[in-house]
């Protein structure tokens, strides 16, 4: 994502001087997209029309403009898509992992093929730069399942003397900040261990998660083996209360995960929980401070700032303070934030209007509590749609509101700290453990600091890279469990 | 000519590496099935329990981070220091249970090699659950086991000493600190082993046994932040969906069971790395290659 992020490297400053004659051209990607007026639910390989009649808007965040009208899914309906996974069961867990691997191969090919479709529509539901989603969510989707297929013929392999048998029927509840990868992160790893699934995608982005049914359908998985149920939290709460479900595993806040795991606590079932994060990213004197910089911009305004993982609290050595907020004053005045689907756009859009009112209140909360707010101050705002300028706030307490709760947006709180020991205290005081990042030259220090620091992934020189190998999931309150590498399988069978 | 009269023991909770009483001032009797007595082990209040969790959170910096060679060594003392006391230990389970001497000296043997089992994870486990993954880029990518934290432990009645003794080396093997609730309905043994653990080593607060009841102390521990994950088995589905329910607020690992008596005694499965693997953590590490 630091690639994704410093292509460009424009000098600011010779850039302003020349703005009328330099100022860069739009360069919006084609959109050669169908969308439907109307999506169904997606059951036992068919798509068909909500019991509950009816369906919700869903709008582009850009535009504020409605992109297509979405099925809400009831409880009758939701039982409906667990019945057909239940069915569908017996017959995808005694096929050969072989088998299933062709199957799921196939569905990465298709992804692949598909791949500029799915990031047009990706930009156009959620709001995110194309360029994230074409260089980033869709490729890594289509890695996601092709990086598990090969894991359906060696579990065996994969847990050391034990027999590793499917859990049953899955029940997945996702975000709206990586709408189809984080379908990819659910669904591959199920299907390789032989589960089927009913997935509830976000309200708000629907869209791609409906797109990969038809690629279902394309690839000719059998009936029922995936089933996707579209809704609000509603529908998200009846799924994670059928009682058909064997295994219920969400990604979203740590206040619904809390509400998720008591509604989950009825029935002997597997959980587990990706949820919310307040994660530290911390540069000392002696790092290599240009990389650092991309690191802190890649941590916090990587998707709008719309990731668990953000780097949300960015400590500095108190000696480099004044040098690393220029620097960062510096960058953060040359993200372009517009257009989505222009190829040269750093930050989209807000992906829905609660998000934005909550992201403003707590920017507020942070000035009033005492802190400075530095923000993108040379673009003006497009004016449909929902935005936020990238900004950091200095002269922010351990204490501070905004230091503490995870906003879910471009917002960095930035603090200082004078030895590796206060770091690691300031960085640990939260209830949260998702993600944390170190910045040093110095080897010795940086496995210290990986040890000790209260986190299930650590970025060392580096922040916000994924992959489907790499077991992404977090300690403490940020949830439990693993996605992606061997780990990742761990929540999908029985041992 | 005078007969010698016993000298009886008083029996104590064990927190923080001292024998303390119930700040309570209950005691939970049990009727001692060979001697006709009736025995006073503390029953274990809220404060208790909270006492406990202070000293495993207390203790996490020392056990955690103790090398997986010393922890071994530790876990190996404790099976020295059960062997030492086979017939003690055999005569307790004699207390409440009903197998004959030679099934009860069996369940004693078990134990010790259980612990002697687990002693050899203390060092292996990273090798095992561990690993490098292969990310496309230029990257080390590094996965490692890391303690979960405090975990509560609620063991059975059956096979009592075999069952508290797996599911109290099982997470204290790799680091975690630990808070063992001894089943009511037969507490001795259990409380028995705190003084085996008290002269093996075990640095204050890694492990903590308290006596008690199941019932009113099981809402406090899933209440309690400071417990990371609780384990369990064989629970009515009742006290599981308490236990899971309660839980839910901060977010605690909750590792249930149903298991046979018998499974107890299947060493490699109840000594296996999946009876480890649900109280670690794994901490994926990124890193960039470049000269």
């Amino acid at each position: 994502m630091t690639d994704a992020m410093s292509s460009k490297s424009v000098d600011i400053q010779s850039a302003r001087a020349q703005e009328s004659a330099w100022d860069y051209a739009p360069a919006p990607e084609s959109t050669p997209v169908v969308i439907e007026d109307r999506y169904d639910l997606f059951i036992n390989g068919q798509f068909q029309s909500p019991r509950s009649r009816r369906w919700f808007k869903t709008i582009s965040p850009s535009t504020g403009e409605p992109l297509a009208r979405i099925a809400t899914a009831n409880e009758a309906d939701v039982d409906d898509a667990v019945s057909a996974a239940r069915d569908a069961l017996p017959g995808w867990s005694r096929l050969s992992g072989q088998e299933r691997a062709k199957y799921l191969f196939r569905i990465a090919r298709r992804i692949q093929e598909r791949a500029r479709e799915l990031s047009v529509l990706e930009t156009m539901d959620g709001g995110k730069p194309i360029k994230e989603s074409r260089d980033i969510d869709i490729p890594l989707a289509a890695r996601h399942f092709f990086y598990h297929a090969g894991w359906a013929d060696k579990l065996r392999w994969a847990f050391a003397g034990a027999d590793a048998r499917p859990v049953g029927v899955c029940g997945q509840i996702i975000p709206w900040n990586f709408p189809l990868l984080m379908a990819a992160w659910k669904i591959a790893p199920a299907l390789a261990c032989g589960n089927t699934c009913v997935l509830k995608p976000a309200e708000t982005t629907s869209l791609t998660a409906l797109r990969l049914a038809e690629i279902f359908q394309e690839a000719g998985l059998p009936p029922g083996v995936v089933n996707i149920v579209t809704g609000a939290g509603k529908t998200g709460q009846h799924l994670a209360a059928n009682q058909g479900i064997d295994k219920l595993a969400f990604t979203g806040s740590t206040d619904v995960g809390r509400a998720i795991a008591k509604v989950a606590s009825v029935g002997d079932r597997n959980l587990t929980l990706e949820l919310g994060g307040k994660s530290p990213h911390i540069i000392f004197a002696d790092a290599a401070l240009d990389q650092a910089i991309e690191g802190v911009v890649a941590g916090i305004w990587f998707n709008q700032g719309h990731v668990c993982c953000a780097g949300s609290r960015l400590f500095v050595e108190e000696s480099i303070k004044d040098e690393v907020i220029r620097r960062l004053e510096h960058r953060m005045q040359s993200l372009r934030v517009g257009d989505p689907l222009d190829k040269n756009t750093d930050i989209g859009a807000i992906n829905n209007p609660d998000q934005l009112e909550k992201i403003q209140a707590y920017v507020e909360t942070g000035q009033s509590e005492g802190g400075r707010l530095h923000e993108m101050s040379d673009q003006s705002l497009p004016k449909k749609g929902y935005w936020h300028r990238p900004c950091f706030l200095t002269g922010i307490q351990p204490s501070h509101v905004i230091a503490r709760e995870e906003i879910f947006g471009p917002v960095l709180a930035v603090m200082t700290f004078r030895t590796p020991e206060e770091a690691i205290k300031r960085a640990n005081n939260t209830p949260y453990g998702l993600a944390a990042g170190v910045w040093t030259n110095k080897g010795a220090r940086i496995f210290e600091m990986a040890k000790r620091l209260e986190a299930g992934v650590i970025w060392c020189n580096t922040y916000n890279q994924f992959d489907a190998a790499s077991p992404f999931g977090g300690i403490k309150e940020s949830g439990f469990g693993r996605e992606g590498g061997r780990h990742g399988l761990r929540a999908y069978v029985r041992l | 000519m005078s007969q010698r009269v016993d000298v009886s023991k008083t029996w104590k909770l064990y927190i923080g590496g001292r024998f303390v009483r119930s700040e309570s001032g209950q005691s939970l009797p049990v009727k001692h099935k060979r001697h006709g007595t009736t025995v006073h082990l503390c029953k274990a209040s809220r404060k208790d329990l909270r006492d406990a969790v202070e000293a495993a959170t207390g203790a996490r910096k020392t056990w955690g981070t103790a090398s997986g060679y010393l922890r071994g060594q530790i876990l190996y003392r404790m099976a020295e220091m059960l062997e030492c006391r086979r017939a003690e230990m055999a005569e307790a389970l004699a207390a409440t249970g009903s197998a004959t001497p030679k099934k009860r000296l069996e369940e004693v043997d078990a134990s010790i090699d259980r612990l002697v089992g687990f002693a050899g994870w203390a060092d292996k486990i990273e090798q095992i659950l561990g690993g490098q993954n292969a990310v496309p880029g230029p990257y080390y990518n590094i996965t490692v086991p890391e303690p979960t934290g405090v975990v509560g432990i609620l063991s059975p009645d059956k096979p009592v000493l075999l069952a508290s003794v797996s599911m109290l080396a099982a997470p204290l093997c790799v680091g975690n600190t630990t808070i063992l609730l001894a089943p009511e309905s037969n507490p001795l043994p259990t409380a028995l082993l705190a003084e085996i653990v008290a002269t093996s080593d075990v640095p204050s607060g890694a492990v903590n046994i308290l006596t008690g009841s199941r019932d009113e102390l099981i809402g406090h521990m899933a209440d309690h932040r400071a417990i990371n994950a609780i384990s369990a088995v064989n629970l009515s589905d009742d006290m599981l969906q308490q236990l899971r329910e309660r839980s839910a607020a901060s977010i605690k690992r909750v590792r249930h069971e149903r298991l046979s008596q018998p499974a107890w005694s299947k060493h490699e499965e109840r000594c296996s790395p999946w009876c480890v693997e649900p109280f670690l953590e794994m901490k994926t590490m990124w890193h960039p290659s470049a000269c």
